[in-house]
């Protein structure tokens, strides 16, 4: 089909998918943006009065790239998951592109690139959410590395949750993933507290957490504060990218899961 | 020599629950033609179609599409075809101009290319009113056009049709003879599998019957037909048939649906004007003529069974 028509694929993949997404915006972006609320008042207003400080900042300030992290996660993981299972199980409109000269590389970009759309907008929608939390004020101490991270993060559970579409069987294969594997990866990386306040024993189970590596960059972006070294945060997360990428090509171009 | 549109050779199928859907299907569909693929439910009809499409992965054989080897050059093949499948297989959320479009892009297809073909295909198939509504409220009929828009948006060389016109009532259908007619004058080939048999041999130059994932009969609608060594007539008379006229026409084979009608065989050394002969003997006018059921069908009810 050659490069352009490869792109024009692409495109009219994501275009479509984020055509979608505006549609039943009250399904795609409202939840993300209510949770976060929640999550403001209870772990940033009543509790992080409680709390006071952390790693020397306001509690508040410190729950704030956490939970943006969080809104990224859980809305890119989705979005592609639930795509790809929906488009395979109900009315079978996968048939349309895996018929399509449309080469697994681009089948797999034009998911995944769904998925970052929704979770950069949900990320930046929980962003201005929290400037209510914050008295309008937003530390910012490095805007690319803010930018490359809730990137990576997209990319990373996008790809994650492709894995999980393409090998779902049922509505529940793609709620089991998310309730068993990321909530407790959430809770367990950083997200509410600084890896500092564990004892060592749990600091190794956290460093194991692949959450862990993106909140503290992330983090490091607005507030310049990090528990381990950024550049070796980068090289983890490149390398899990690379894995993804492998692990989604072989599945779409053997078929599992979609073909006979 | 011209180029097949499809040679598929030796195709071979298990599926994962063990059974053997193809055992070894070689055919092979002539460039521009309007081939026929026809067998019961089960046979392998739309297995075969699946492994030419991309959609199910075959156990051994080799699929070309106008000399792409599936296997070799998967994209360049599946940019050849257009299938309308046997499922309803669109988002029932989505418009129909949508669908059409998009799937032009998954062909590489620029938008501004992709729009005035697509409108162009859903006005021709009287679908021009309902673009802009939702697929869901589209009738079976309509959906099934819409389907046969969206694989045409791409102007493939090969259209497959899995059943196109299930569920479609006889005017809707005999206008999309028509149209699928105009196709093949354009230069497209077309492989058809249809369970109305009366389509097939109103439509198809060629045909092949599968039965148990194996050919059993390929090859032009006229040499397949001449298979039928007999067949059934049934006879309108204007006077109730009396015994002895039956018994005259023994040799026929002669069944009395009611008073006045009845059924012969005809064939070799048995034709129907000595039949209509015989009856005029015995003073029994004759008011219409006509097959018990089409000639295709015979022989297709006559290879299935052997």
């Amino acid at each position: 089909m050659g490069a352009s028509g490869n792109w024009i694929s692409f495109y009219t993949m994501v275009r479509k998918d984020i055509v979608r997404m505006f549609r039943i915006w009250v399904q795609t972006f409202l939840p993300s943006v209510v949770t976060s609320v929640l999550y403001f008042l209870i772990f940033g207003t009543v509790l992080g009065s409680k709390i006071g400080d952390m790693q020397g900042v306001p509690y508040m300030t410190f729950v704030v790239p956490g939970l943006v992290m969080l809104a990224i996660v859980t809305t890119s993981y989705a979005n592609t998951s639930f795509m790809f299972f929906a488009s395979k199980f109900f009315a079978r409109s996968i048939d349309e592109i895996l018929v399509s000269p449309t080469p697994p590389w681009v089948i797999i970009a034009g998911f995944i690139g769904g998925g970052i759309v929704r979770g950069m907008l949900v990320g930046v929608l929980v962003l201005l959410v929290s400037l209510f939390f914050t008295g309008l004020h937003l530390a910012v101490h490095n805007v690319v590395i803010i930018f490359c991270f809730a990137i990576l993060t997209a990319l990373i559970f996008a790809l994650a949750g492709l894995v999980n579409g393409v090998y779902a069987k049922s509505i529940d294969g793609i709620n089991i993933i998310p309730t068993f594997v990321l909530t407790p990866l959430v809770y367990l990386g950083g997200v509410f507290y600084s890896v500092h306040v564990l004892p060592p024993w749990w600091q190794t189970i956290t460093y194991a957490d692949p959450l862990f590596y993106l909140v503290n960059g992330f983090r490091y972006g607005f507030l310049g504060i990090t528990d381990i070294s950024l550049l070796m945060s980068v090289g983890i997360l490149l390398g899990m990218v690379v894995v993804l990428i492998a692990i989604n090509w072989y599945l779409i171009r053997k078929g599992l899961g979609v073909k006979q | 020599m011209t180029q097949a549109a499809l040679v598929i050779d030796n195709l071979k199928k298990i599926y994962a629950s063990g059974t053997e859907a193809l055992k070894g299907v070689s055919l092979t569909v002539p460039a521009g033609d309007f081939f026929g693929l026809l067998g019961p439910n089960g046979a392998g009809k739309t297995t075969v179609l699946g492994i030419v499409t991309g959609l199910v992965n075959k156990t051994a054989g080799t699929v070309s599409v106008f000399g792409c080897d599936i296997d070799k050059e998967p994209e360049k093949a599946k940019a050849h075809i257009g299938l309308v499948g046997q499922e309803i297989n669109f988002n029932p959320f989505e418009k129909p101009f949508d669908i059409v479009v998009n799937q032009a892009g998954y062909y590489g297809i620029p938008r501004s290319v992709a729009i005035p073909r697509a409108k162009k295909l859903l006005v021709d198939l009287g679908l021009g009113d309902k673009m802009t509504q939702k697929a869901m409220t589209l009738s079976g009929g309509m959906k099934r056009r819409l389907m046969i828009a969206r694989a045409l948006v791409h102007q493939p060389r090969f259209l497959i049709l899995d059943e196109p016109t299930a569920g479609v009532d006889v005017e809707l259908r005999r206008g999309m003879w028509e149209y699928l007619r105009a196709l093949t004058k354009e230069g497209l080939t077309i492989l058809l599998t249809t369970h109305y048999l009366e389509e097939a041999e109103q439509l198809c130059r060629h045909i092949a019957i599968i039965n148990k994932g194996q050919i059993i009969s390929n090859g032009s609608m006229k040499d397949i037909l001449k298979k039928l060594k007999s067949e059934t007539i049934s006879i309108d008379l204007t006077q109730p048939v009396t015994s002895n006229a039956l018994d005259a026409l023994r040799a026929y084979g002669p069944k009395k649906v009611d008073d006045t009608t009845i059924e012969i065989e005809i064939g070799a050394g048995r034709g129907l004007h000595d039949a209509i002969m015989i009856l005029d003997q015995h003073h029994l006018a004759v008011q219409s003529v006509r097959n018990k059921s089409g000639k295709l069908e015979e022989v297709f009810v006559k290879l299935i069974n052997e």
